[in-house]
């Protein structure tokens, strides 16, 4: 840390918490840097003299008598190029042994784009995998997270994703990563010869929670350089988001705020959409898309994380393991991508929007069929065909290991449409059916 | 609130964005004031007052704000202006003109005009000398965007005047003075074409407020036919997330038979406001041809905006359409999503550590939504014509529970009640506006079902019933079938269930994504509403309940390409055609 420009070194403090201390100071500016005891901290209340700090690591061992400086500025990130390639904590300092980056100063946690310079977000990215392309399809400028159990693969889908998703740079924000998962992401990126493009900002499970809290603004300051300063397409991956709104509960707790549903802040709405509103497709051709994962506990979505999660982004992806084929799929039911209208039918064939729908409706019936079957009831012939179609759907379209274009995924869907069943049954208007039916 | 000195004061305290100022004057609640941060100026709003201690919300990031910094008091308190020139503009929440920010990031401290004072405007007087007028009286008009727009005795003028002159036809920028009245005293006012109004207050310009009697068409089936809003009604539409708030509202704002669109999109995404700036300027207003954008006006403060200009963005957009409103003009007014203003007023009531209501709102929840619903309604001007502000927001329920505050709260403030439902839109089955829950009060009024015996049919309102009768005993049947299983219910009931389905898949559920079937004129509507009813009455023959479903299936799908032709097209013909083909073959 720098130190030459810290003004004064004051020495007492009046009040400990877990998360914060306070103390008598002058001249001191609302989220401004602090450092406490060698440990980095932020200005988050003033009352008169009273001066209240949250310090990012804990307060653990720190005395009343500790040193405490401020450093007249927000926290801040040199961006350059030279963040290409490079890993760093959460307060943007170098964790892979190389130099220092050299570049220009910003603060973190920039203004909002105004809405009426954004551009409409408006090119598909491909992923080869089907349940995203087919039926979810992403587009720059989108936020989306996954909704997963902590149990399921939501780091390995999304770091396939990342690297097929031609983006010019990838930018990894990891909160409260496992160093397992953390050390998969770099053996990944390093195998498939990507390094160059990915910048990671992590903050592992070694590390003090309320560090995090650096994280998403740390990534997307990095992320608004090289698509607003240099035009790029960049994908920003947050994970795990939860564990991010849990820093923030410990930090509001602390300050004896009084929480909302889940022990949550009353403002977790406002905090999450602050960062995930940073996905834009700029009118200079740039443009941040925002993939994030959201864990949830015992699958349960009406709680505050990712019910506000829900209402902010631009639909969610549900993984899930199919028991009929044992293998994870992307939920048809449950997943949703708000901005696939704009793509779908107009950059990626005409017929897809109906096929999209089709399938799916045909999918829900088998698990009408499923549920009569196993209720006991007689099955029909139709309630047979579905189950089958359901089988050969999952295992060649919604499986996570598919790796397709989108044209195949459809000529798939056509096939088995004409496998099991009859063009009334599919019900997709009369000209894609002349065009594409196959028997 | 007239002062001879300007009220200062110095910064205190700052906890995120309240701030408390040690006030050396009088201050009023809810009056503005400015903090001055280097060469930035802050705006801010008194929300509290302690002794000498004002606590101001700022309307921006307070990021590098230190005690001390100096405070001055406006002495007004947070005002919208008012002149023409608001249709088609972007405003945020405190109506600065997005489109004159210089940059692709907003500027802290940058406030922009409203207005444009250099376009000149063609004045029609109105008024003449010697005439007595009050406030909101009409002086003359300009044509904004082919719409009159009023220039009126302004809302802040007490008692009555005297018109001394008005200027003649010709054009005028806002600010040129186009007409003088006098008080009883002999005390002469200069009028230009603009006035300030304070957006917490409503303009009361009006002689009278009468219950709403008027359809007001959306050309949304499932609200007009089985639920109508009036002109000059209110509504709300809860839903989880996903389930299609506020596609359902775009939809509206599109369609809906209304001179005037205010759009606040209160703490939502910025993409949807994108979505709208590219569509609204390519679609046509289907009564006048032209574009929607010229009748719209879009107060935009995201989700990412500043939280305290987020509650400030549905007043404004109020007040704008009471502007309207008060030239005789119907405005629809939408808001999405009031459970955010909601929560902007939360998180202010906890930094100024108030005594929580429930779900940690604050207490007085209930009475700020009722009082911002009732700006809505139907009137009568002094000059006997009327105006309308139908109001429709949407809530957004955390964990899609109905029984939370900001949506029992407003339960009580709406009359329309159009409840999405999450499994409605898992199955696809949109709008999913749920028909056994929704509601609409309006139904009940004796001047809306004469208005609609007169309007639309004189059997409209017991069709409308028996529909949702049939609907009803649909769920009743399906939950028999769901428990019994197919084969242990007489085959009456899978037909009583899919007369239901047929309801479902012809009038409640519609594709906004048509064309043709995104909007549906009430003729067409009680076409189809008589049409599918004929079709519920028949008996037909069946030998299982397999062959019900699958005749079923036909019929729909007949009447989905119905939906989907031009109103009384050949092709709409042919459909009928097969239609009644059909139906011949298995009727009794
Ligand atoms: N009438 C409709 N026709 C077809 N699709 C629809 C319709 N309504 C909603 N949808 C689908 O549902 C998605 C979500 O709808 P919408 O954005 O309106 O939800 P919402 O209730 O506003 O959610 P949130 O509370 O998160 O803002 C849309 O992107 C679209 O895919
Ligand atoms: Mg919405």
């Amino acid at each position: 840390m720098e130190t030459q420009s810290f003004q004064k070194i004051y020495t007492r403090l009046t009040n400990i918490t877990k998360a914060t201390v306070t103390l008598k100071a002058d001249n001191v500016g609302y989220d401004e840097i602090a450092i406490v005891d060698g440990r980095m901290a932020q200005v988050v209340k003033i009352i008169g003299r009273d001066v209240t700090l949250q310090v990012f690591s804990g307060t653990e061992g720190i005395p009343t008598n500790a040193e405490v400086s401020f450093a007249g500025r927000p926290p801040q990130l040199k961006v350059s190029d030279e963040l290409a390639g490079r890993f760093f904590n959460a307060y943007g300092e170098p964790i892979d042994g190389g130099p220092e980056v050299n570049g220009e100063t910003r603060n973190i946690g920039s203004p909002s784009v105004n809405p009426v310079r954004r551009r409409q977000p408006s090119n598909l990215i491909a992923t080869g995998i089907a349940g995203i392309d087919l039926n979810n399809s992403l587009v720059t400028g989108q936020k989306i997270p996954f909704f997963a159990d902590p149990d399921q693969p939501y780091n390995q889908v999304m770091a396939l994703v990342a690297l097929r998703a031609k983006a010019d740079k990838i930018i990894l924000g990891g909160m409260g990563l496992s160093n397992d998962d953390y050390l998969y992401f770099k053996n990944v990126f390093d195998n498939a010869g990507a390094l160059d493009r990915i910048i990671s900002f992590v903050n592992t499970t070694d590390n003090p929670p309320v560090e995090r809290l650096l994280v998403p603004d740390m990534a997307l300051t990095a992320a608004e350089y090289f698509a607003v300063d240099k035009n790029e397409a960049v994908l920003v991956l947050l994970t795990d988001m939860t564990l991010y709104a849990d820093a923030l509960s410990i930090v509001s707790n602390r300050m004896d705020q009084i929480p909302s549903k889940d022990s949550m802040p009353g403002s977790l709405y406002s905090d999450l959409a602050r960062i995930y509103e940073k996905a834009v497709q700029f009118p200079t051709g740039g443009s941040i898309t925002i993939i994030a994962v959201t864990t949830l506990s015992g699958g349960d979505i009406t709680h505050a994380i990712p019910d506000n999660t829900g209402y902010i982004t631009e639909g969610q992806l549900f993984l899930r393991r199919d028991s009929e084929i044992g293998k994870v799929i992307v939920d048809p039911f449950r997943s949703l991508s708000r901005l696939k209208q704009l793509v779908i039918g107009k950059q990626t064939r005409e017929d897809h929007p109906q096929v999209m729908n089709a399938a799916i409706r045909l999918f829900a019936d088998s698990v009408n069929a499923r549920t009569k079957l196993e209720n006991g009831f007689d099955l029909t012939d139709y309630d047979e065909r579905t189950l089958e179609f359901a089988r050969e759907y999952s295992l060649k379209l919604l499986a996570i290991d598919v790796n397709v274009d989108t044209d195949t995924m459809l000529d798939i869907s056509w096939e088995l449409f004409g496998k099991f069943f009859s063009k009334a049954e599919v019900a997709i208007r009369e000209n894609l059916v002349q065009k594409f039916w196959k028997n | 609130m007239e002062r001879k000195d300007k009220t200062t004061g110095s910064v205190t305290g700052i906890i995120a964005n309240l701030v408390i100022v040690e006030v050396n004057g009088p201050v009023a609640q809810n009056e503005i004031c400015f903090i001055t941060l280097g060469d930035e100026q802050l705006m801010a709003e008194v929300i509290k007052v302690v002794g000498k201690n004002a606590y101001v919300q700022v309307f921006e990031s307070t990021r590098g704000l230190k005690p001390g910094s100096k405070v001055e008091f406006q002495g007004h308190l947070l005002e919208v202006t008012l002149g023409p020139g608001i249709l088609s503009r972007n405003y945020d929440g405190l109506q600065n003109d997005l489109d004159k920010m210089e940059g692709i990031f907003l500027k802290r401290g940058e406030y922009t005009d409203p207005l444009n004072r250099e376009k000149l405007w063609d004045f029609k007087p109105l008024a003449k000398p010697g005439d007595r007028v009050i406030a909101g009286d009409w002086l003359g008009e300009v044509n904004e965007n082919d719409m009159p727009h009023k220039i009126m005795v302004p809302f802040k003028m007490e008692g009555s005047y005297w018109v001394k002159k008005v200027v003649p036809e010709g054009q005028y920028t806002v600010n040129d003075k186009i007409a003088v009245i006098e008080d009883e005293e002999g005390k002469e006012f200069e009028l230009d074409m603009v006035q300030k109004w304070p957006v917490k207050i409503a303009i009361k310009a009006y002689r009278e407020k009468p219950r709403p009697f008027r359809l007001l068409e959306t050309g949304v089936r499932c609200m007009d036919t089985l639920n109508p809003i009036t002109e000059g009604g209110t509504g709300f539409i809860p839903g989880p997330f996903g389930t299609g708030k506020t596609v359902l509202q775009h939809a509206i704002s599109k369609q809906a038979e209304a001179d005037i669109v205010i759009i606040s999109a209160c703490g939502e995404r910025a993409n949807e406001v994108v979505e709208i700036f590219y569509e609204f300027p390519e679609l046509d207003d289907p009564r006048t041809g032209k574009k929607l954008t010229e009748r719209t006006i879009i107060i935009a403060n995201t989700s990412n905006m500043p939280v305290a200009a987020r509650e400030a963005s549905v007043y404004t957009a109020m007040t704008i359409g009471e502007y309207y409103r008060s030239m005789g003009l119907r405005v629809l007014m939408m808001a999405d999503s009031t459970s955010r203003w909601a929560q902007a007023l939360r998180e202010m009531s906890n930094r100024l550590e108030e005594l929580p209501g429930p779900d940690a709102f604050p207490m007085d929840l209930s009475a700020i939504i009722s009082n911002f619903y009732s700006r809505a309604g139907y009137v009568y001007l002094n000059n006997g014509k009327p105006g309308s502000i139908t109001f429709i927001g949407t809530v957004s329920p955390a964990g899609g529970n109905l029984k939370e505050p900001v949506t029992e709260s407003t339960r009580k403030a709406a009359r329309c009640f159009y409840g999405l439902s999450q499994a409605r839109a898992d199955s696809k089955r949109y709008p999913a506006i749920d028909p056994i829950d929704s509601y609409s009060k309006y139904l009940e009024y004796p001047e809306v079902q004469e208005y609609l015996e007169k309007n639309v049919s004189d059997h409209w309102l017991s069709d409308v019933l028996h529909a949702k009768d049939i609907l009803y005993r649909g769920k009743e049947a399906q939950e028999q079938i769901n428990i019994l299983g197919d084969d242990g219910v007489p085959i009456s009931f899978h037909e009583r269930y899919w007369k239901s389905e047929l309801i479902d898949f012809v009038i409640l559920q519609q594709d906004a994504f048509d064309k043709i079937d995104a909007v549906t004129p009430i003729k067409r509507q009680q076409y189809m509403l008589s049409k599918v009813l004929d079709v519920t009455e028949m008996s037909f023959r069946f030998d299982n309940f397999e062959a019900v479903g699958s005749y079923f299936k036909q019929i729909i799908n007949l009447f989905k390409q119905m939906n989907y032709s031009e109103f009384g097209s050949g092709q709409f013909e042919r459909y009928e055609g097969e239609l009644q083909a059909l139906l011949k073959e298995r009727m009794n």
